[in-house]
């Protein structure tokens, strides 16, 4: 009965094994990318000695990292939420723009005389809602109507991407920009630096407190068990009377909403504003920060911040040794590959000793 | 002559010796019985003649010649076909593409019409009757196995292993099935017949093999042989093939199932109450409704027409959870799909159907405490082999798994339990254990629903019995009131015993 030689890139394995190999994953990349710099001519141990010192060399490069880092920990965590209930949450790009989007729109059009820590929870929670519509609607079309999700939430990102840049250059430009931003948010809305002159805000231990919560979730609460049977054998979990469907939407709605503070957050942190296009592929990174960090949450804070020191890092490589700044993405690109290689090792091996 | 001699072959996966230092000897033209356990590495050995896996140390002859098998096209050149337990058909094609496939006529275009033609002169020969231009997604199983059968001697197969054949079969299909396989001896083929069924053994086989955890233990006439003497072997101790049962004290009413109807189509309806302090058993060949019937009273399916009734009250709308708050146990038929969670711990395994019982959640989170100590304390009542709570599921033997799931459902002491297939793949020892706990329940004045599609099982089990046949309850008795004749034509339909 057991499916025995398939290829499964969430094959479960235990905890210091998967650990061993996201280590490795992260070190064969490296070595294959020196590799690459040295045979296009450049010194792979000065780029890597400048990448370092641009991501963590000093106080600067170091609250760099952890700005870049605090939407990748979200949508890392967004990700690895749906997968633990056996979903795929492609969708990270759009609920992030959707819930970026509301809540900027919600800060401004929220009264001026309001109380700050009224009025910008209020905007957050606006943002986190469209988030969990957004995703929620995937998990009831997919529990409803048995249609991929993969398919639905690529389709959705489009639709997210498209209306906000559509509501922003039509109704909510800031007046004399030239690029499709919103106004400024209020001075008393955005979030307070960490690092005087950085970008790195308070939304770094927003960050880090879902993580703690996530873990909770998984480890004490009836929710967080009838989601992993659900992702673990979602016909053996009907039986035992989980509601399949309810959790399904429930599932997609909170990983929504995971991703859409990573939005959220860079509207209230990073600019201070919603401007049309900022995510560089937030959402998709986050598929990738899941699957380093095996669906944990510790796992995933530091995968996303190794992700985010790779792209704080790589402008000052390029500055310095010349190397592309788009050599993050690819070490970005082999570290998934060699992720998801010992499980197609593992498949073909079982093939063979059969 | 010896068709197939396999000398001291030894089999690891892993750390699990699968074989150790196995030797057969199957002679040409007899029907040899392959007899163990689940796990005593019959499947194992053969298929490693059929060069599916690859032996560790020992040598393999065929017909007195020394080969070494690498794959199940050698193993087909040598003459050697395998029917697996899970056929190899594909369904949307035909039987005689079926047949053919991998052996086509014809250079560029396939030559039906010679296919055909050999196939009829095949068919003639050893009594087959297909119709060759059914899909086989219309045939009953027993059809499937015989084209599967068939497929094998089209090869050319002259030695033909089956694994456990008779397990999806109904008792009339069974004796189709030997009478072939009689038919094929007397025309000189070699047949290996994987087994753990004693009867089976008794009635088809020229000599016995018995393998027992991986070792041979003796290969044997059949005609020297009782059943009790083979079970002995097997097991590695003596076996009391019967179950006691006292007489049975029914109380009140605990389940009701009124005018169900499984299948739109079917004529009839099911109408059967279980009440406290009995088992009640639906026989019936598999197919016929039990997996809708299940999950109907489970609640994972609603029921169009019909109601079902749990003490008194209406259950058919309610949801599953609510149902097991109810007092509702249930071990179902497919345990892979339904009963465990194969990626998670013992433990979390434990907790499957009670995460929302008071004793192991409050406010919405798990008490750990509470469920470690049910699960210990499962473990040892039931004799669970583990080696620790926090070890995966999977990592336990199926009678264990089976085992963790029977003491999961009835530990809380249901109202009902419904037990679907309860010792389906289960070998004698835990079978045996299985028998007397659901006796022991029943005589604590529990009520259970057994779903079986042995009949041996409903017989021995139940104290009445009704025969589910194409989604209707046909015929309603005392199990004293049946014969095992009767209760094989009512299950195939028939009316008139």
């Amino acid at each position: 009965m057991k499916p025995k030689g398939t290829f499964n890139l969430f094959a479960r394995r235990k905890d210091w094994e998967s650990l061993w190999y996201s280590l490795l994953a992260i070190v064969f990349s490296f070595l294959l990318v020196a590799l690459i710099m040295l045979a296009m001519g450049y010194n792979p141990i000065n780029a890597y000695a400048a990448l370092f010192r641009g991501s963590f060399g000093s106080v600067y490069a170091i609250s760099l990292t952890l700005c870049r880092s605090v939407p990748l920990i979200f949508v890392g965590l967004a990700v690895g939420f749906a997968l633990k209930g056996g979903m795929f949450n492609i969708g990270g790009e759009g609920q992030l723009y959707m819930g970026g989007f509301t809540s900027a729109v919600t800060a401004l059009i929220l009264p001026q005389g309001m109380p700050v820590f009224i009025s910008l929870p209020l905007a957050i929670l606006a943002g986190m809602v469209a988030g969990m519509v957004w995703g929620g609607a995937i998990g009831l079309i997919k529990a409803k109507l048995q249609i991929n999700e993969v398919i639905v939430a690529i389709m959705l990102n489009y639709i997210a991407q498209l209306l906000t840049s559509f509501f922003v250059n039509k109704y909510f430009m800031a007046k004399g920009s030239m690029t499709p931003q919103t106004e400024i948010l209020p001075a008393g809305m955005q979030l307070p630096n960490i690092v005087a002159n950085s970008q790195l805000t308070t939304s770094l231990y927003i960050a880090l407190f879902m993580g703690v919560v996530y873990w909770f979730v998984f480890r004490h609460t009836v929710f967080g068990y009838e989601v992993n049977a659900l992702g673990n054998n979602p016909s053996a979990a009907g039986t035992g009377g989980v509601h399949t469907v309810r959790t399904t939407v429930l599932v997609m709605a909170f990983s929504g909403a995971l991703a859409s503070m990573a939005g959220i957050f860079e509207v209230f942190g990073t600019y201070g504003r919603f401007i049309d296009g900022f995510s560089p592929g937030i959402g998709f990174t986050g598929i990738a920060i899941a699957f380093i960090g095996q669906g944990k949450p510790l796992g995933i804070i530091l995968a996303a911040i190794l992700f985010g020191s790779l792209q704080a890092g790589a402008m000052q490589m390029s500055l310095m040794e010349g190397v592309s700044a788009h050599i993050d993405k690819v070490i970005q690109g082999l570290v998934i590959v060699f992720i998801a290689t010992p499980n197609f090792i593992r498949y073909l091996l079982n093939r063979k000793t059969r | 002559m010896d068709a197939i001699r396999m000398n001291n072959i030894t089999k690891t996966f892993g750390t699990t010796v699968a074989l150790a230092g196995v030797d057969l000897r199957i002679r040409v033209g007899e029907v040899h019985c392959l007899l163990g356990e689940n796990g005593a590495g019959k499947s194992t050995l053969m298929n490693i003649l059929y060069g599916l896996y690859r032996a560790d140390s020992g040598d393999i002859a065929i017909n007195e010649v020394p080969v070494e098998i690498n794959s199940p096209k050698m193993a087909q050149s040598l003459h050697i076909g395998m029917v697996h337990q899970h056929f190899m058909l594909v369904e949307s094609m035909t039987v005689l593409q079926n047949i053919i496939l991998g052996n086509e006529e014809g250079t560029f275009a396939i030559d039906y019409k010679k296919c055909r033609e050999r196939i009829e002169v095949l068919e003639h020969l050893y009594h087959f009757d297909f119709d060759l231009d059914a899909k086989v997604s219309e045939l009953s199983v027993g059809e499937m196995q015989r084209v599967e059968i068939f497929k094998a001697v089209y090869r050319g197969a002259d030695i033909i292993i089956l694994d456990e054949p008779t397990a999806v079969l109904t008792p009339q299909e069974v004796s189709v099935l030997f009478r072939i396989l009689d038919d094929m001896r007397n025309q000189g083929k070699t047949i290996v017949f994987i087994t753990h069924k004693l009867q089976e053994t008794m009635r088809l086989s020229d000599r016995v093999t018995v393998l027992r955890n991986g070792k041979f233990v003796q290969t044997v006439e059949t005609k020297d042989m009782d059943p009790e003497t083979l079970a002995t072997m097997m097991v590695g101790h003596a076996v009391e093939l019967v179950t006691h049962k006292g007489a049975c004290c029914p109380g009140d009413p605990v389940l009701e199932i009124r005018g169900l109807k499984i299948f739109s189509t079917s004529e009839n309806t099911i109408n059967l109450t279980v009440r406290a302090g009995e088992i009640y058993g639906i026989a019936g060949v598999d197919g016929n409704g039990q997996q809708e019937l299940e999950r109907f009273i489970v609640g994972t399916e609603r029921p169009k027409i019909g109601e079902v009734w749990l003490n008194g009250s209406d259950i058919s709308a309610c949801t599953v959870a609510k149902r097991k708050k109810l007092g509702l146990g249930v071990i179902p038929s497919d345990r892979h799909r339904n009963a465990i969670l194969p990626g998670m711990s013992i433990v979390d395994n434990f907790l499957l159907g009670l995460q929302r019982n008071s004793r192991f959640s409050s406010m919405g989170l798990v008490r750990h405490k509470a469920l470690e100590a049910y699960a210990e304390s499962m473990i040892t009542a039931y004799a669970i082999k583990v080696s620790s709570e926090r070890q995966h599921i999977s990592e336990l033997s199926g009678g264990n798994q089976q085992k963790l799931v029977f003491s999961r459902e009835v530990g809380l002491d249901p109202v009902l339990l419904v037990a679907a297939q309860p010792v389906r793949g289960l070998d004698i020892g835990a079978i045996d254990y299985i028998h007397n706990q659901l006796l022991e329940l029943r005589d604590r004045g529990q009520a259970i629903l057994l779903i079986s599609t042995e009949l041996s099982e409903i017989m021995e089990m139940s104290d009445r019995i009704g025969v589910l046949y194409k989604g209707g309850l046909i015929v309603e008795r005392d199990a004293d009131d049946f014969t095992v004749e009767e209760l094989g034509l009512y299950m195939a339909g028939g009316k008139g015993a």
